[in-house]
């Protein structure tokens, strides 16, 4: 069986004033159905343009990103945001939680994209909230939160609709130590209980080492294993 | 759309103070516009109840109002023959021959205005609107006597029971007032038509009203009277058509002034409301960029936004609307264009007033929030979320 995400041969260049950057290059990667896996690297080699790519809100210049069956690359983009809403989870380093809403209705969200009915999503939702063990915060806003309490609602919200592939920019990267070993252990729990693939961008060893898989990027392309 | 109703309705609420501003903005546009309608609505419905439906009103064909029509005695007796004028038990034609002239008067206010008396026969009570005495009497026929509309009493000085007014050469005494429904009877005062001749040494009436049979058709009076040479220089109308024509000029004028004014002010509004969703879109960039990560189509940001823009525009509409609704309570006087006189009304909020008005703000919203929501939709995901 072929790997979850098969990446081959990916370019991504940018375009800024007629000069033309490369960010990835020739870049060839299988994750398999199951892994967690980090990406590691210094910065500006490219982690975050890969893993949007992998998320399907960006797009590769050339080479081809098969995920699940699907060629990401020649999905329309309402297409692509169909598929997003049922294979991909995102969790952002600034939680990226909507301010007016409460945990309960922000958690809903993806939901609202799904022909579930609203008591079938409310279910969705509290089941959702006490994975992360935030039941008891269901009416509360974003702002009522802490920044470790706001992160594991934005997990909740990516898991609420089930998908199969999380993808998390830097998840702790603006949580104290406790707060991002809570969400370090619920990503692992994510990953062993309930058998997601998750990919993440991190900058903290101790954070990588949670993973099952490292990968380190540099200037645009992975370096081979057991190298680094 | 996707986007749920209350993530517009909360974004809305969190923003209280530029939707406010907006609001409140929006509010007064739609006030004036509302208003401008009410008062063209006023003096159409005002004129529009003055008279009866059954009654027919003879003029002079050039005549461009009562003033300036003038029908001889012989004329006026051929014409109360005629078989569709309705006729008493003793076989009286019920027809009033009205004198209708001009006098002025200082106004309360300042400034002098024309009204306009009109002399009537006695028949005249019994086939127009129920003129109802409040104070005082009716003038006695025969004598210089007046009643004045309650209007009159309001906007004019010294135009009030036992005042003595001069004109015709003569002293006439104000001796009751009057109401008549509603109707622009009320912005006039009455007299005796046969003391007005007398005053102005005049032998011929201004117009003729009777009460038509009950199978006379307008339209057929209309044909005979054309194709009769002794009529052909009259023109018969329906007599609330004839009242409601006067009005158009007046309600023209103010539709085109009123709205013209008011669209000039609604770009204000509009670039309002469009600066401030342009804000609200700005503030809100990386959600913006995260809906559309989560699956949500352009289209729903375009609608969610524009929706936003919409709501603000439709309270401040029923917040205009409420404020002008408050100028029911008054009436206002003005001279009509169409007969020269001064004319009472008051604004009526009709139905299709408050449609309109809800219709123009609801432009003004979607006007002001097209671009904001269409730059809000045209954002890349990635720059949203950078
Ligand atoms: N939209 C864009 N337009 C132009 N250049 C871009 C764009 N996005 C990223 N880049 C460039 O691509 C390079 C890689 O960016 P990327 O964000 O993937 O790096 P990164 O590894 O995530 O870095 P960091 O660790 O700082 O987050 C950078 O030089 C960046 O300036
Ligand atoms: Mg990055």
């Amino acid at each position: 069986m072929s790997a979850l995400i098969s990446i081959s041969h990916l370019t991504k260049t940018y375009k800024r004033e007629k000069q033309e950057i490369t960010v990835l290059k020739d870049l060839s990667i299988d994750i398999e159905q199951g892994d967690f896996v980090a990406l590691m690297g210094p910065s500006g080699s490219g982690k975050t343009t890969l893993l949007n790519i992998i998320a399907g809100i960006d797009r590769p210049t050339q080479g081809e990103v098969m995920i699940a069956g699907t060629n990401i690359g020649v999905l329309t983009e309402t297409e692509l945001a169909k598929w997003r809403s049922r294979h991909i989870g995102f969790i952002f380093q600034f939680y990226n939680l909507i301010p007016v809403l409460t945990a309960f209705e922000n958690v809903e969200l993806p939901l609202m994209l799904t022909p579930l009915s609203k008591s079938e999503r409310r279910r969705q939702v509290e089941l959702a909230l006490s994975v992360v063990g935030l039941a008891d915060r269901m009416d509360h806003y974003p702002r009522q939160l802490s920044g470790g309490q706001e992160q594991r609602v934005a997990i909740a919200r990516a898991i609420a609709s089930d998908p199969d592939i999380f993808v998390a920019d830097e998840p702790t990267g603006d949580l104290d130590r406790v707060s991002a070993e809570e969400i370090l252990t619920l990503l692992e729990r994510l990953n062993k209980e309930f058998g997601k693939t998750i990919v993440m961008v991190t900058h903290d060893p101790s954070a990588a080492n949670r993973a099952r898989i490292i990968h380190h990027l540099e200037k645009g392309d992975l370096i081979p294993q057991g190298q680094s | 759309m996707n986007i749920p109703f209350y993530y517009i309705l909360k974004n809305f609420v969190a923003r209280k103070l530029t939707a406010g501003i907006t609001i409140g903005g929006i509010a007064l546009v739609v006030f004036v516009f509302a208003a401008v309608l009410m008062m063209a609505d006023g003096i159409r419905k005002t004129l529009a109840t003055t008279g009866s439906e059954d009654n027919v009103v003879i003029t002079r064909k050039s005549s461009t109002g009562e003033i300036t029509s003038i029908i001889d005695r012989p004329t006026a007796d051929l014409i109360s023959t005629l078989q569709f004028v309705q006729k008493d038990e003793k076989g009286n034609a019920l027809m009033t021959y009205d004198g209708v002239t001009v006098i002025n008067a200082p106004k309360k206010d300042g400034g002098i205005s024309n009204l306009a008396v009109r002399g009537v026969s006695e028949t005249a009570m019994s086939i127009r609107n129920k003129i109802t005495i409040v104070k005082g009497r009716m003038f006695t026929f025969g004598s210089r006597e007046l009643i004045v509309g309650t209007a009159l009493v309001k906007t004019f000085d010294k135009i009030d029971i036992g005042d003595k007014i001069k004109f015709g050469g003569d002293e006439w005494t104000i001796v009751g007032e009057m109401e008549a429904e509603k109707s622009g009877f009320e912005s006039e005062l009455w007299c005796d038509v046969r003391q007005l001749q007398l005053a102005f040494n005049r032998e011929a009436f201004s117009t003729l009203t009777f009460r038509k049979t009950s199978d006379a058709d307008i339209e057929m009076m209309k044909i005979l009277f054309a194709g009769d040479k002794r009529l052909n220089q009259y023109e018969p109308e329906n007599e609330r058509r004839y009242f409601e024509k006067q009005s158009e000029a007046m309600r023209m004028f103010i539709q085109i002034l009123g709205i013209t004014i008011t669209v000039i002010f609604s770009v204000g509004a509009m670039i309002g409301a469009m600066i401030t969703m342009y804000a609200a879109v700005a503030n809100r960039t990386t959600e913006i960029g995260t809906l559309r990560a989560l699956g949500f189509g352009r289209s729903s940001i375009l609608t969610a936004f524009l929706i936003e823009s919409i709501i603000t525009a439709l309270l401040g509409g029923i917040i205009g609307i409420g404020m002008a609704s408050i100028l029911q309570f008054f009436s206002i006087s003005t001279l009509n264009f169409g007969s020269f006189t001064e004319l009472s009304f008051s604004f009526s909020m009709t139905s299709s007033v408050f449609s309109g008005s809800m219709i123009f703000s609801l432009v003004m919203g979607f006007v002001g929030g097209f671009l904001p929501a269409l730059k809000a939709s045209r954002m890349s995901i990635l720059s949203a979320l950078r």
